[in-house]
């Protein structure tokens, strides 16, 4: 059935799918670290990715004091300035935001959401995640390496990116960093192809794909995308590889390095880019759909209202995730490519527009005369959109060739892209942890605590990313280390900048309060029950809380409606779980 | 199972909602398709886009590049006698390999029909093929090293060649030789009768069925499919 039932219906099909044959832990080892159950390792790579998260944090920390107070920390040199932007990129894209919602929040909820026991393959998932912890620890590694970690910017654009002038390109820096994302590369690819495998062929009873719930949706299609868009990564770090430790040349043209001509010859660095941001581009909605499908459950939980357009949300996921895969060389408009391209690429990057603008409507339309409940997940939900919003605008700028042109390289990007790509998505990743929180620990988070943490975080946000856009239209570049007494920074420039840094830093710190609030709740928070949202899908549905090994009890949830049966009128209750059986009002008549 | 159970007979809608709803139907989207089977289809796709990288990234570099390309019908040539025969080593190593399919396919239909002893042998007899095909390669490659040929340079034109050669036909070679140790696993479980009594696997300790022979055949016949790629692109052009 692939309407939409927003009613109970009589007929469940029979059981295709055999019951799950889950490995049973024997000892602690096997039930706690070297675990096969999704819900421990989703609760692994989600630690894994807020430690390395922090270091990121820290380097930004760092960032700024250079930006806002150039030439009064000693320590940071420019190479240091480098290595700082690098790894904070790197860390904050790959292995902090791609690893948390995939890895962390996709093998928490698709088995519990689809109603399956556990992912399809838990030993590949097992090995997923060591594999991660594995590039991980490479990562971290290239810190203590002589030399440093690379400096070669988060997209490693060769030449520079291996050559003598950039730290770490002559040493093992770059060779750690290609190494890593190798590895995150095969780690995911385990994990991702359970991910799919798992939606599409292990769901419980009366589970159709259009009666998923748009979480699932959103993991699901960014999984899929990763899996294709990861593939160009991997090759474009082998052949870096390959140019830095074999002498090849693939991406090295003819360089003349401090006066002498190296043995590299006729490679394309062109080529480097477009390997790149195939990837890279996909990245960007790779992060950004899974924050789609949770914000989208947030607010119609928060709202008690169903989501508005359904279907139309599921296709515009896939529609985005498909367009993706077109619009990649509008990071390249001022490559050198053919302009051509850039026309082409200018026009698939607007279209993209379309279906992300439907989401946006549907969004607002669920919570027009909703019941909404200002709770901290609907907070993060109401944050995402507007941050997100506000980016997409900026999209629209850079989007457009002419307009992209001056704009490049500038501060205005930097603005642009961690509005849309930073702090949208981690705002829904706040907010999906204060809304799960409770069914992972069986405790909500600290509500006070979590007001603070919100509105600090939000306003603070604001407060550094939108001076940035203003720094950016004055020509500030990015990737300075300093700018000195160039003509056009004035002194407003400046003053803006220290701004910027002490904002930054007391956001960071509301980082620690909600650290705090996550460790000091498991013990101290209040009970939650079961289903304290009154949530409509299957996790909220479990025998126990937080959900046990093989996730229900004896018997699997039948599926009998969406998942966003909320305030139905003439129901007993504001919700309708997916497994309640019953018709409008008359909940458990219809078994 | 809850006596809820009525038999399901929701008439599929015409056209592209009818399609839509197929996809999305309960439980599974791709009917009496295994959990394994699924992965295999899913990773190869992933992998289609690795080769399908290698692959322009080679094309690329074989239009970026100054100096003229190696010319391939003399460098991939062995001499016969007094002849010098163009491609001759790299039709045999095509020929083995493609043949390693068609024996695939046997063990594949053998082990289905539970006759364990013929579906071993040909399980044997594709690593075999698959081996020979990888010990081809290393004959080619050292005979290429010999004649000077280096990823960072060789004698025969555009350094790119080397570096191409090595690394595409190097992920190939390896992508076989991992086959062939996982065609020894399954010949063994096979032979033990492992999936008659639905032992379980030492790592993953799931029960297997020959449906494993199946899914090992997929990841065979795509290795295959992707060295015709690498043939015409690389040795024809």
């Amino acid at each position: 059935m692939v309407d939409v039932t927003h009613g109970a219906i009589g007929s469940v099909p029979p059981a295709e799918v055999p019951e799950m044959d889950l490995y049973h832990p024997h000892s602690w080892w096997t039930k706690y670290v070297f675990s096969q159950d999704a819900k421990v390792i989703a609760i692994q790579y989600s630690g894994t990715a807020i430690a390395i998260g922090m270091v990121a944090l820290v380097l930004s920390w760092l960032m700024r004091l250079q930006l806002g107070f150039p030439g009064t920390f000693d320590f940071i040199t420019p190479e240091a300035y480098y290595q700082f932007i690098t790894m904070h990129g790197m860390i904050m894209v790959v292995y902090l935001l791609t690893a948390l919602f995939l890895g962390g929040f996709g093998n928490y909820l698709i088995p519990l959401m689809v109603g399956a026991r556990d992912m399809v393959f838990p030993y590949a998932n097992m090995l997923s995640y060591w594999i991660y912890l594995l590039a991980v620890l490479v990562l971290v590694a290239s810190f203590f390496a002589p030399g440093g970690p690379t400096g070669a910017g988060w997209t490693l654009y060769p030449p520079q990116a291996i050559m003598t002038g950039t730290p770490g390109g002559q040493q093992s820096g770059i060779i750690l960093m290609l190494v890593s994302l190798i590895l995150f590369v095969i780690g995911f690819t385990m994990g991702g192809l359970n991910y799919v495998v798992t939606v599409l062929q292990a769901r419980t009873r009366g589970m159709t794909l259009m009666r998923l719930p748009l979480t699932v949706w959103g993991i699901f299609t960014a999984t899929v995308m990763a899996l294709l868009a990861f593939p160009a990564l991997l090759v474009a770090c082998v052949m870096m590889l390959f140019d830095r430790l074999l002498g090849t040349s693939f991406f090295m043209p003819a360089v003349v390095e401090m006066g002498e001509q190296l043995r590299t010859n006729g490679g394309s660095p062109i080529l480097f880019q477009h390997l790149f941001w195939f990837f890279g581009h996909p990245e960007v909605y790779i992060v950004a759909l899974p924050a789609f499908g949770i914000v989208s459950d947030l607010i119609a939980t928060h709202a008690r209202k169903n989501i508005f357009g359904y279907r139309m949300m599921v296709w515009a996921i896939v529609g985005i995730g498909a367009l993706s895969f077109i619009v990649w060389a509008h990071h390249m408009y001022v490559s050198g490519m053919d302009p051509y391209f850039g026309f082409f690429f200018a026009t698939t990057t607007l279209i993209i527009a379309v279906p992300t603008a439907i989401k946006v409507y549907n969004w607002i339309l669920t919570l027009w005369r909703g019941d909404i409940h200002l709770t901290i997940p609907m907070l993060f939900a109401l944050a995402f959109i507007v941050t997100f919003v506000n980016g997409g605008l900026t999209g629209l700028f850079l989007g457009n060739v002419v307009v992209d042109v001056p704009l490049s390289d500038t501060m205005f990007v930097v603005a642009h892209f961690h509005m849309v790509m930073g702090v949208a998505p981690i705002t829904v990743i706040f907010g999906a942890i204060y809304h799960w929180y409770p069914k992972i620990t069986g405790r909500m988070l600290n509500e006070a605590l979590g007001q603070f943490h919100f509105w600090v975080t939000f306003l603070g946000a604001y407060l550094i990313f939108f001076p940035m856009h203003y720094v950016g239209l004055m020509g500030v570049p990015r990737r300075y280390s300093e700018l000195g007494d160039m003509a056009l920074m004035t002194d407003s420039a400046h003053d803006l900048n220290a701004f910027i840094s002490i904002m930054a830093f007391i956001v960071g710190f509301a980082q620690l309060v909600f650290l705090f609030n996550l460790v000091w709740s498991i013990r101290h928070g209040k009970e939650a029950g079961p289903n304290p949202w009154r949530a409509t899908t299957l996790e909220w549905q479990t025998e126990h809380t937080p959900p046990r090994h093989g996730n229900f009890g004896k018997e699997l949830p039948i599926v009998y409606r969406w998942a966003y049966d909320y305030s139905v009128p003439g129901a007993k209750e504001d919700y309708i779980a997916q497994n309640d059986p019953g018709e409008y009002g008359a909940p458990g008549a219809h078994a | 199972m809850a006596d809820t159970t009525i038999p399901h007979a929701a008439p599929r809608p015409p056209g592209l909602r009818g399609l839509a709803a197929d996809w999305a139907s309960d439980q599974r989207t791709f009917k009496n398709v295994s959990w394994g089977k699924a992965m295999m289809w899913i990773f190869l796709l992933s992998d289609t886009f690795i080769f399908g990288c290698f692959l322009l990234s080679y094309m690329t570099a074989r239009m970026s590049t100054r100096v003229p390309w190696p010319n391939t019908s003399e460098v991939f040539s062995l001499h016969v006698g007094s002849v010098s025969v163009p491609l001759l080593l790299i039709a045999i190593m095509t020929f083995v390999l493609i043949s390693s399919s068609g024996t695939m396919v046997l063990a594949v239909n053998y082990g289905y029909r539970r006759e364990r002893r013929k579906a071993v042998g040909f399980l044997l007899l594709t690593a075999l093929l698959g081996a020979t095909f990888v010990g081809m390669q290393a004959f080619e490659w050292s005979k290429l090293i010999e004649e000077g040929v280096r990823p960072w340079g060789n004698p025969f034109g555009a350094d790119q060649f080397g570096a191409s050669f090595f690394m595409i036909t190097g992920f190939h070679g390896t992508h076989v030789s991992i086959g062939v140790i996982f065609l020894l696993i399954v010949a063994r479980k096979v032979w033990r009768g492992d999936y008659d009594v639905g032992r379980r696997g030492f790592f993953t300790s799931r029960k297997g069925s020959y449906d494993s022979v199946e899914v090992m055949g997929l990841y065979w016949h795509f290795v295959d499919l992707v060295w015709v790629f690498i043939f015409a692109f690389f040795y024809l052009w």
